[in-house]
């Protein structure tokens, strides 16, 4: 799974040199990042004279020419394409209504479902309660749409979810899913992801699945600014 | 010079506390102390705004409570709002309003909870400070944070910070209560309200005197959103 | 935390656990939660405490104010326990008219302190018929993460260990300014605590988190103290739909009197201090 977190760990490489943003800091809402022309205000800052300004409590990066935000805290806010986790919470005539732990609904339409479904045998294949993966196919006013396309995604079957704050989702995934990838292989599970903080596992036995969620919270809770990876192995060193 | 009780100097705040993170659940949280008076306040959402003929197809909408618990005063409280508390609810929601922007998120309410857990006078104005810190603990996009107080003038003096006591003060001119909330960092006000007697001359002085209160509330409010994340953060 | 509810898979995979008597935190089945208590959280209140039961956070203040004695009891104190279930511990909680739980919550606490014996309301009699101290309880949660009731009624019993009478007006009625070192009129071999049993399947848990709490099926509610030496049951309140059985209810009163002690011992010292 690639985020756009992801790609801005990335791009953190080729920084300008001689830059007063060496390092990721804390900033808070309306404060001065940096000053000057050489940057550009990025995600979660606005332009002001001189001055780039936080628009967002979380971690200032600088991507390029870009200064950013990484958020910290705060509510999940959804994004095409994004892959969420939710809940059966009701069935129309036409599709799934989800829960997906957000302001709006999500809607899954019957034409997601992989095989023909009658329209009166419709909890058949997802009943309320039944938690599924989806990715976000478009937004509006109203309603977000999810779709079934793509890999992993559909009802989940056995295992169990929970929640961890949605902006510390890119910490669960890690630099091109190397984070989750090593818990994947530690504890043996599968596990799957959404950007809304509501994390799937399933594994071998009740032990390992444990493992797996206390890992994750592990990561989830702290605010380390770097060396995740590290942290990780220790803790399944020790766990 | 003026002489306080509490041995304070006239623009001496009380001792400040705060803390972010400190209720797991909400999705932003402070806890903001002057002194004896503790106010605690919780953020959530954006989430569902129900009733459906409230929301704002256009922008999400920023709804605040406050209130009192009933043992924080001496003579208790009855549960429930009061109609003191259903206006500093108010009064408190357009103070924190200008540096909150939800314009992106329609329909949705950004709700804002805040109790006084124990009072002695300037509750409103930390509630303010609390839910300012809260609003962006929850990773809410702001402007820049609300710093609050209340000036006072006991007889003819200018005060920072009335305490319960200087509040009661009865002799000569008596005592003025002025609450100010203002935006980091700039000469915008979000809240005024006054109650008592005051010169035009002592209006604008006061105005100055908010200006180096406010800037050491936003220092303490700012070091507790930087020392900690959910309380649980490592720098 | 999130407003969304408990998945079917989630809440069969708990019942999964439990059958192999295990937990997400590590508790066994019936092992209680961190417990942590401070006093004087609320200088303005006659006596307050906050309790930290795992995630879970509650505070209760006691306020003494004076008022005219029931027609039916008039030299005895009054009594009055309430919860507000403040929309900042959780986002089920919401605003308005208080809904069932606020109601129940301080209803079941009300009881088992009433009944231990531990509060001897005759000596809050201030002139008989005429004038009575009246003891508000009040419960807040700050955070609510399951176990609300056994919270909620351990920081009532530290509350009330916790206060001090205020001094009286020629007219009997209460002197805020004027603090007294007088405690109240609480026994000092007793005091009860509540234990709340959630069962899914066929297992019983105590000490639940909201998570575990939200996957139960049915919950029971015990009071229970010690009066010279012997255990006694003082409250108890079934709630939600499904049924307990005879076998489940012996095994409640074989255990009851262990997991008492257990809290005793862990802050009993602190509850006598």
């Amino acid at each position: 799974m690639k985020n756009e977190i992801n790609e801005a760990h990335e791009a953190a490489n080729e920084k300008v040199s001689g830059s007063n943003l060496e390092e990721r800091k804390i900033v808070i809402p309306g404060e001065v990042i940096t000053s000057g022309d050489d940057f550009l205000p990025g995600e979660w800052t606005f332009r002001e004279d001189d001055n780039i300004i936080a628009n967002r409590y979380g971690l200032a990066e600088q991507v390029g020419r870009v200064i950013k935000i990484i958020p910290l805290s705060g509510a999940f806010t959804p994004r095409r394409n994004n892959v969420v986790l939710g809940r059966v919470t009701d069935i129309t005539h036409n599709g799934w209504l989800i829960d997906i732990d957000y302001a709006n609904k999500g809607f899954l339409p019957v034409a997601e479902s992989p095989r023909y479904i009658n329209k009166h045998e419709m909890d058949q294949y997802l009943a309320i309660g039944d938690l599924v993966s989806g990715k976000i196919w478009s937004i509006s006013g109203r309603g977000i749409d999810l779709s079934f396309k793509g890999k992993g995604l559909g009802k989940l079957e056995e295992g169990f979810a929970f929640r961890i704050t949605p902006s510390r989702v890119p910490r669960i995934i890690g630099r091109e899913g190397s984070m989750i990838n090593l818990i994947k292989e530690k504890t043996g599970c599968n596990i799957s992801v959404g950007q809304n903080g509501w994390i799937w596992v399933k594994g071998e036995n009740i032990d390992s699945e444990i493992r797996a969620r206390k890992s994750i919270e592990f990561i989830a809770d702290k605010v380390y600014i770097g060396g995740l990876t590290e942290k990780m192995e220790e803790w399944f060193e020790k766990n | 010079m003026v002489k306080r009780i509490s041995g304070r100097k006239a623009d001496e705040l009380r001792e400040m506390t705060a803390k972010v993170g400190v209720i797991p659940n909400a999705d932003g949280s402070a806890i903001f102390s002057f002194g004896e008076t503790i106010a605690i306040a919780a953020v959530y959402g954006p989430r569902q705004l129900h009733p459906q003929h409230m929301q704002d197809p256009s922008s999400g909408i920023l709804r605040v409570n406050y209130d009192l618990l009933s043992f924080s005063v001496s003579d208790r409280k009855r549960p429930g709002p009061s109609r003191r508390s259903r206006e500093i609810s108010k009064v408190t929601e357009m103070a924190l309003k200008p540096v909150v922007d939800i314009s992106e998120f329609p329909n949705t309410v950004v709700d804002v909870q805040i109790y006084i857990i124990q009072a002695d006078a300037g509750t409103r104005t930390a509630g303010i400070n609390a839910a300012s810190m809260a609003l962006a603990h929850a990773g809410i996009p702001m402007k820049g944070l609300i710093s609050s107080f209340a000036i006072g003038k006991i007889d003819k003096d200018l005060i920072v910070d009335v305490d319960k006591y200087e509040e009661d003060y009865k002799e000569g001119e008596g005592a003025t209560d002025f609450p100010i909330a203002k935006i980091s960092g700039t000469e915008n006000y979000t809240l005024l309200q006054l109650d008592g007697k005051m010169q035009p001359e002592l209006v604008k002085k006061s105005l100055d005197m908010a200006d180096k209160a406010c800037e050491e509330i936003y220092e303490i409010q700012k070091s507790a959103l930087k020392e900690i994340i959910n309380g649980d953060g490592e720098k | 935390m999130s407003s969304m509810k408990i998945s079917n898979v989630t809440k069969n995979s708990l019942e999964k656990m439990f059958s192999e008597n295990k937990r997400f935190d590590g508790r066994k089945l019936l092992d209680l939660n961190n417990l942590e208590i401070e006093y004087n959280v609320s200088k303005k209140a006659e006596g307050s405490a906050r309790v930290r039961l795992g995630k879970t956070e509650v505070i209760v203040g006691v306020k003494l104010g004076t008022g005219e004695p029931y027609p039916d009891s008039p030299d005895k104190g009054n009594l009055m326990v309430s919860a507000d279930l403040l929309p900042m511990a959780s986002p089920r909680f919401e605003s308005g008219p208080p809904k069932f739980n606020a109601i129940e919550l301080p209803r079941v606490i009300d009881r088992m302190i009433r009944e231990s014996g531990m509060l001897d309301l005759g000596k809050l009699c201030i002139k008989k018929g005429e004038r009575v101290w009246t003891l508000f309880i009040d419960i807040y949660p700050i955070n609510d993460d399951g176990s609300l009731i056994d919270a909620a009624g351990i920081a009532c019993i530290a509350a009330l260990k916790n206060a001090r009478l205020p001094g009286l007006t020629k007219d009997n009625f209460p002197d805020y300014d004027k603090k007294t070192d007088e405690r109240l009129p609480l026994s000092k071999e007793t005091y009860p605590l509540s234990f709340t049993f959630f069962k899914l399947g066929d297992k019983l848990i105590l000490h639940p988190t909201r998570e575990e709490e939200e996957s139960c099926d049915s919950r029971i509610t015990w009071g229970i103290s010690k009066w010279n030496k012997q255990y006694m049951i003082n409250s108890c309140q079934k709630g939600l739909e499904v049924t307990f059985n005879k076998k489940e209810i012996i095994g409640m009163m074989d255990l009851l009197p262990k997991k008492y002690d257990e809290i005793i011992k862990l802050i009993g010292e602190k509850l006598n201090e």
